[in-house]
């Protein structure tokens, strides 16, 4: 099978460490990633704006680039990028005045009106690889591991593009399980990460990720787990800011779900690049025993 | 027949037997020959050129020309020397626009997208209309190399910008208030030393040259004697027998196949 991707900016500058592993974990599981061959920014945060339509313009592009290449789905890794355009989708589906607007305005593209499906990484697991199936493909199964499944807020807010149910989401608990580890006690699943406070106000956003970490450390924790990029750089980049502005804090190692998911495969640790996470990440890895099974 | 490039606007006029069409510069009516160019057009209504003219020949970027046709929303440019003049089209020339250009040590840099968005942190502020694109008169797509060096790819950023002549056009139309042919420019700076794979024949033809083997060809072009331009005794024999030189050189046309040698390979590195 082949699909759509959309990988994101992030992805190819400071998340390289998301996208590798994720694209050889599922060549490993039979699907082939194809990147858009065009693509922009994917307007990174949604605005709330009702009538702000110039800031559909981008995820609208890349939508119609999607488009443009025959793609009916597109599958994106970042929380964030996954947000933006499954919005914009909707709006695109939906409205119809404001779809007029914004393709009269790109009168240089093809008209579009939601025609392409925008789907989460987890999503394209769960339906179309199935967790049995992902289960009977783990090689090395992540046994002994307790793991914090990190949803942040934009995988499953608002509630009409949410990657799973928005009020009891399990998709990423179902991962968690499938590749063989166990799913730690995480009230703060959904909690904000902090967010784009990190730069305008980043006491409050310390504060904010500390709830993360603690909620994390109290459910027995050895990891976290997250698919955002931005909740990776408050939690896990600055997590030595907010352990030290914390005294009940202990540093917590942070992964990218994909990172994990490309281990639990037998895939080469190579394609996660972890040298991108966490100084001590690998070190915890093989503490742990998980990299026994890696392909020589 | 003489070429255009040697006659006048007027002379142009009566050789071809001119069809005059109205047009508008900055709102004024002028008539104007059919045939000329937005900038000949321009010096045949009047106007004398003192900045936003550079090379006439469609690649320094100078001539930067907006204008509009009636009943069509759009906004068209082109370069003033190589836009043919069209019926009832209100034009201007933008000479000039503010773009701040980064400041940079060059030897301190190490080629990495992060140095970009440091000394261009507006980039960021794209927000994928592409007015930029269109408003380019050289077609390049400079809403995608935006794209790509948000991306951290200046390689292709680079590559894609290439067409470039710096006209400006596209900073006066961006909604970010960004200059996005410096920092394009910037950026195949980047591409040139840290990117770009050296090439061999330069480097082989930069040590022939220093070695001195074009020297005695050098000399013999030297042995013709000095040329005094400001002379008022005609043509010298040296003189003529450098232009027949000039004239009689070989020369590779556009066209030829990549095996195409010099009849007279002298100058070739064996």
């Amino acid at each position: 099978m082949r699909i759509g991707y959309y990988p994101g900016c992030t992805l190819k500058t400071k998340a390289k460490n998301l996208e590798q592993a994720a694209i050889e974990s599922m060549k490993a599981l039979g699907i082939e990633m194809l990147e858009l061959e065009r693509w922009n920014c994917c307007g990174a945060v949604y605005s709330l704006a009702d009538d702000d339509l110039i800031h559909i313009l981008a995820p609208a592009r890349d939508l119609i680039r999607a488009k443009d290449q025959a793609f009916d789905k597109v599958v994106t890794l970042c929380s964030m990028c996954y947000n933006t355009l499954a919005r914009a989708n909707k709006l695109m589906r939906e409205d119809e005045v404001k779809r007029k607007t914004i393709n009269t305005f790109m009168e240089e593209e093809s008209d579009y009106a939601g025609e392409v499906e925008v789907i989460h990484f987890l999503n394209l697991i769960r339906d179309e690889i199935g967790w049995d199936k992902l289960k009977d493909a783990v090689k090395v199964p992540l046994t002994g591991l307790k793991l914090a499944p990190y949803y942040g807020c934009t995988l499953t807010r608002p509630n009409e593009i949410a990657i799973d149910d928005p009020l009891n989401p399990t998709i990423f608990l179902q991962f968690v399980e499938a590749l063989g580890a166990e799913v730690a006690d995480f009230d703060s699943a959904e909690k904000c990460c902090g967010s784009y406070n990190m730069v305008s106000n980043p006491e409050a956003a310390v504060s904010a990720a500390a709830e993360v970490i603690r909620s994390a450390e109290k459910g027995g924790a050895d990891a976290l787990i997250l698919s955002c990029p931005l909740c990776e750089y408050n939690l896990s980049r600055k997590q030595a800011n907010v352990v030290s502005a914390n005294e009940d804090l202990h540093p917590l190692p942070v992964f990218y779900f994909t990172q994990l998911l490309a281990i639990a495969l037998g895939l080469d640790p190579e394609v996660c690049k972890f040298e991108l996470n966490q100084p001590d990440a690998l070190a915890f890895l093989e503490e742990k025993g998980l990299l026994k099974g890696a392909v020589a | 027949m003489c070429s255009s490039d040697t006659m006048t606007a007027e002379e142009t006029v009566k050789a071809v037997e001119a069809v005059m069409i109205p047009v508008y510069i900055m709102g004024k009516k002028y008539m104007v020959p059919e045939s000329l160019t937005i900038m000949k057009a321009m010096e045949y209504a009047g106007y004398k050129f003192v900045r936003g003219a550079g090379c006439r020949g469609g690649v320094c970027g100078a001539c930067g020309t907006v204008y509009r046709l009636p009943g069509d929303y759009h906004i068209r440019v082109g370069l003033a020397c190589q836009t043919v003049v069209e019926p009832e089209m209100y034009l201007a020339q933008i000479p000039f626009y503010p773009a701040n250009r980064a400041t940079y040590n060059w030897d301190e840099l190490k080629g990495e997208a992060e140095e970009v968005y440091a000394a261009y942190p507006e980039l960021f502020r794209c927000l994928a209309c592409n007015a930029c694109t269109k408003v380019c008169p050289m077609d390049v797509p400079v809403m995608e190399y935006i794209a790509a060096i948000k991306q951290g790819d200046l390689d292709k950023a680079a590559q894609l910008s290439f067409d470039c002549i710096q006209c400006g056009l596209c900073a006066t139309r961006c909604m970010g208030e960004m200059a996005q042919y410096h920092i394009a420019q910037m950026v195949r700076r980047i591409r040139g030393k840290f990117i770009a794979v050296p090439s061999e024949h330069v480097g082989k033809q930069v040590d022939a040259i220093k070695s001195g083997y074009y020297d005695k060809t050098m000399e013999e072009l030297k042995a013709l004697g000095t040329v005094d331009p400001f002379s008022d005794k005609g043509e010298s024999d040296e003189i003529k027998k450098l232009k027949q030189l000039y004239k009689e050189r070989e020369m590779e046309s556009h066209a030829v196949e990549d095996s195409w040698k010099p009849e007279n390979d002298y100058a070739l590195l064996k």
